[in-house]
């Protein structure tokens, strides 16, 4: 039963491994559980899950593996909370909100009937809750997310019902999973250079000066090194690019995370960049800040980092008036656009986070690549990027 | 605290109220001598929780508190190698032996320390992004080797050491497979009431209630940038409570808005809710089934 645990959580994703298995081993052995399964279910969390985003996970299993010991559940009371709930869909974010608008009709139904399928298998009392992500729109959409309520006065909670209530789906966010990796990727856009303030002691010519001092102390400083990179990330946004919101928005928080970059800026667009550019994803009038204005601002050793499928319309981005966007007049084609940017500075890549498969059988993609060095928007193609941003050129 | 069987147990204390989840937490990172990591909503007490589990347990406490620019070997010890050098060209005391230059850090502090001490190592996530990898070996195995001297510092009693993060950055897997996790929840109603009653215990309860349901409303409007957290919480009810405000007025608005609200945003966001005439909640069956079990 114990190692049924363990598999399970293996099987949904969580990672554990011997170490962890071992550990909690351990605490048993030394009778840390008191013979109670709520202690219990304490410990092996503690010990199986090092991050909050996995517990929604391990209460799952949890209650799938230990179900029945301490009696069955009652559902009739879970569902009606469920219904009963008002404030459901209120509790949408921003970018659950991103993922509904997404699905098609049918995606939506077939979605509907999956979650349904999974409620009568829990009903059943087996319940393969596993993996399936606390993002299904039925997950947040029609039910509340911690109003779940195993029925009963909660007051001496039991392991089961802890472990039922599920209180941390809001923690489960798959798309924190690799943000590291995309973080270590990052970490490589640096250029050490010496500058500001002298106020780090240089050991080496202190001393050597003291000897040629005779003796006297001469303290020798000078400037901790720095990254000097400064980073200019211009983003497409609506449109195409919806579906990719996770690779891109782990782009973005590692981005603005990565505190080893000197400056950094980020601005939008839609489609292709035209005479204007904007500063929140929103596009709105008010944000616009004109392209020429960049040139102004940011001098050629600015890195530029666009991210955007580079797939659209010809006209959009070969045409004069080209925009999409019909609520600004957009005399100069994009492409000339494009071609200015990569003239001013020194150095700039494309991150497309479609499949590099495809890049050929788009037109205007094809047409960027020959501007700009193309990467994928992967781990990979990160590094690659930044190994394009900053070390010996590449042709693009 | 208790001390069975030579085991060390962690109850909680007087002033400090925890969760059944965070003791089995605590006492499983004693009894097996690994590193507890505890994330939680900034102002849930995580750093408290060292100081009172080394108030409990009788422990002396080390705290390290890390900064953007901490790196792993200052925990350990620093070579106080300007000090050395002044010492040489004036002739002050013996410059030969270099351990007078040495000083450990929180961690070295601890290691040698006679007796076992609680190590707190307050926000590691604040560092970069390798500094937890680099503390690996040591933390393993509570020894280290003073590379100046040859001289080897090991623990005697391994230190409790408890981590705190905030979330910032993630921390590297070799990392986490070491520690035992706690994730602090946010506090429920029930025990919010008791984590209110150590800071203020002459409360009246319907007052009590009034301020709660207005906090956990406040906690559940989605525009809010920084949530308000228990901390804040507290200070507010000092502020009520110093002011002589009665419950009823408590109902129709909310006062001293500044010690809930941090940010500029949040402030005005809830009095434009205010000025339309967005009522507020008086009673727990307002808010939602999560508050009314």
């Amino acid at each position: 039963m114990f190692l049924d645990l363990f598999y399970g959580l293996r099987k949904a994703g969580v990672p554990v491994a011997l170490q962890e298995w071992r550990m909690l081993l351990e605490s048993l052995e030394q009778g840390m559980h008191a013979c109670s399964l709520l202690h219990f279910y304490h410990l092996s969390r503690a010990c199986l899950v090092k991050s909050e985003v996995w517990f929604d996970a391990f209460d799952s299993v949890f209650a799938e593996v230990f179900e029945g010991v301490e009696g069955a559940l009652d559902i009739e009371n879970e569902v009606m909370e469920w219904l009963r709930d008002p404030k459901a869909a209120k509790q949408l974010t921003a970018e659950q909100l991103a993922e509904l608008e997404r699905l098609t009709h049918s995606e939506l139904m077939k979605r509907f009937l999956e979650t349904l399928a999974e409620q009568d298998e829990r009903h059943d009392g087996g319940g393969r809750w596993v993996g399936t992500g606390g993002r299904s729109p039925y997950g947040h959409g029609g039910v509340h997310p911690t109003g779940i309520r195993v029925g009963g006065p909660g007051r001496n909670r039991s392991a089961m019902k802890v472990a039922e209530e599920r209180r941390f789906r809001d923690y489960r966010t798959d798309q924190t999973l690799d943000l590291r990796q995309t973080r270590v990727a990052l970490r490589r856009l640096r250029n050490l250079t010496r500058s500001g303030n002298a106020s780090e002691l240089d050991l080496d010519e202190t001393i050597d000066e003291t000897c040629r001092n005779g003796g006297e102390i001469e303290l020798v400083f000078r400037p901790p090194k720095r990254n000097n990179v400064r980073l200019l990330l211009l983003m497409d946004v609506g449109g195409t690019m919806d579906p990719y919101y996770e690779p891109v928005s782990k782009l973005l928080t590692a981005l603005h995370e990565e505190r080893g970059i000197r400056d950094f800026r980020a601005y939008y667009f839609h489609n292709c960049i035209y005479e204007q550019v904007y500063k929140t994803a929103r596009l709105a009038a008010s944000d616009a800040v004109p392209t020429g204005e960049l040139f102004r601002m940011l001098n050629e050793r600015w890195k530029v980092l666009v991210v955007g499928d580079a797939a659209m319309h010809p006209a959009e981005l070969l045409q004069s008036y080209g925009n999409i966007d019909p609520r600004v007049v957009s005399e100069t084609p994009g492409i000339d656009w494009l071609h200015r940017i990569s003239a001013h500075f020194n150095r700039s890549v494309w991150l497309n986070p479609d499949d590099k498969r495809y890049w050929d059988q788009t037109q205007t993609t094809r047409v960027i690549r020959r501007t700009f060095p193309m990467f994928q928007l992967s781990v990979d193609g990160i590094s690659e990027a930044v190994q394009a941003l900053i070390g010996a050129r590449v042709q693009a | 605290m208790s001390s069975q069987n030579g085991f060390y147990r962690f109850t909680g204390t007087d002033d400090y109220i925890v969760s059944p989840s965070l003791v089995d937490a605590v006492n499983c990172a004693i009894a097996l001598e690994r590193p507890l990591l505890i994330k939680g909503e900034p102002g849930t007490g995580k750093t408290l929780l060292a100081e009172n589990v080394a108030s409990a347990l009788g422990m002396p406490m080390e705290s390290w508190h890390i900064k953007s620019t901490s790196k792993a070997s200052e925990g350990l010890y620093v070579y106080d190698t300007v000090q050395r050098l002044n010492d040489a060209r004036f002739g002050d005391g013996d410059v030969s032996d270099i351990r007078r230059y040495i000083h450990y850090g929180p961690l070295g502090r601890s290691f040698s320390a006679e007796e076992r001490t609680v190590l707190l190592i307050d926000e590691i996530d604040k560092a970069d992004l390798e500094f937890p990898n680099d503390l690996l070996l040591e933390l393993d195995q509570m020894r280290f080797t003073v590379m100046e001297t040859g001289d080897e510092v090991a623990a005697r009693e391994r230190p409790v050491v408890i981590i705190t993060s905030n979330n910032e950055r993630e921390l590297p897997d070799a990392f986490l497979r070491r520690c035992v996790f706690h994730f602090i929840e946010f506090p429920e109603r029930e025990l919010m009431q008791k984590i209110v009653a150590v800071h203020h215990d002459n409360l009246d309860s319907k007052l009590l209630d009034q301020v709660l349901i207005k906090f956990y409303w406040l906690r559940e409007q989605n525009d809010l940038r920084k949530k308000p957290s228990t901390s804040e919480l507290i200070d507010w009810i000092s502020a009520l409570l110093k002011s002589g405000i009665s419950q009823d007025q408590l109902e129709s608005h909310i006062p001293f808005m500044a010690a809930l609200l941090k940010n500029e945003q949040d402030s005005e966001a809830l009095s434009r809710y205010d000025d339309r005439g967005g009522e507020l909640p008086t009673q727990w069956s307002d808010l939602g089934p999560r508050y009314n079990q």
